[in-house]
């Protein structure tokens, strides 16, 4: 019997502290798959950052890094260059890069880093107990916003891709979603290709991941990938946003 | 034949690979508890398997293997 799915080498066998149903599991294994793919996980490093991945470091079986909340790009940058020859990649959520480590994540793009972020959108803070994030919809409940986010007082949501993607110096920048089977397989090839550019030299890729956190939303795992589709795809739209290397071919 | 084998432990019973197989074959044990304390994913009928891999790509624990 041939084996069709298992669980990558690039995971340890630690089990995940996660809630039930949430997706970091899935974009967990989507890098391991990718690392496992690209055969470099005796070369690779990742930064894990402050929030639920946190402890990223115990199930990555690559060597890790544990940042200060928000300054994963900055570490990664001073690994990068001290070692240009290991592939180091980021793990972080939306308020580790979008909130406080907004200016280190923006310099870090500008200057076109030859390093690989992960960037997982869940629109809430998971870890503190369901705050309201930078990325929280608008009219969103969390437990800072109970009346809805009101974009008068709380201002609205950033798209970071797109707002990432106006610089010169990122390489490539897509957003996926792990919704359902079929966007799963999308944003594998997405996360391979963010580490495919990084091996050949190409420069900073981000692949921000939209995803959800059940717990936090009030609500059950299949409910909150509706939700995914419902709420978060509309306003944070899919797709490219940059691609140096097909700009170049022309396409 | 298609085999699709349950790492039981280390399931928390979220239902993602319930909803994702298109065959329907996947259900939360009603008798049973994992060491977790959660109802685990278990599947109904092997026969009917098409070894499509959707509960596995579907699942955040890695519980599942596919084989074909």
């Amino acid at each position: 019997m041939a084996i069709v799915f298992q669980k990558p080498k690039a995971l340890t066998d630690a089990p995940l502290h996660y809630c039930p149903g949430c997706t970091h599991g899935i974009i967990h294994r989507l890098v391991a798959e990718a690392i496992d793919e690209l055969g470099i996980e005796g070369k690779t490093v990742g930064v894990a950052p402050v929030g639920c991945a946190v402890m990223a470091y115990d199930y990555f079986a690559c060597d890790m890094v544990e940042a200060a909340h928000g300054r994963a790009p900055a570490v990664a940058t001073g690994l990068k260059r001290a070692l240009p020859e290991n592939i180091v990649f980021t793990y972080q959520g939306d308020g580790d890069l979008a909130s406080i480590g907004m200016a280190e994540t923006v310099h870090a793009a500008t200057r076109g880093e030859n390093i690989t972020i992960i960037f997982v959108n869940n629109a809430i803070y998971g870890m503190t107990g369901g705050q309201m994030a930078p990325t929280s919809l608008p009219g969103q409940v969390t437990q800072t916003s109970p009346y809805g986010r009101d974009t008068a007082t709380a201002g609205f949501p950033i798209r970071v891709s797109e707002m990432l993607a106006t610089l010169d110096g990122p390489q490539y920048i897509e957003r996926v979603a792990v919704n359902n089977v079929k966007n799963v397989n999308k944003a594998k090839k997405a996360i391979k290709k963010a580490f495919q550019n990084q091996v050949e030299g190409k420069g900073f890729s981000l692949i921000e991941v939209v995803s959800s956190c059940p717990t936090n939303w009030g609500m059950t795992p299949s409910k909150a990938l509706q939700w995914v589709e419902e709420k978060m795809i509309p306003y944070y739209p899919l797709g490219v946003y940059k691609d140096r290397s097909a700009e170049k071919e022309g396409k | 034949m298609a085999k699709v084998t349950f790492n039981s432990d280390l399931c928390k019973g979220c239902g993602l690979c319930v909803d994702a197989c298109p065959k329907k074959l996947i259900v939360l044990s009603k008798d049973k508890l994992n060491a977790k304390g959660h109802s685990p994913a278990e599947i109904t009928d092997q026969e009917k398997c098409i070894a499509c891999a959707f509960c596995a790509t579907m699942c955040p624990d890695c519980v599942i293997t596919v084989e074909k």
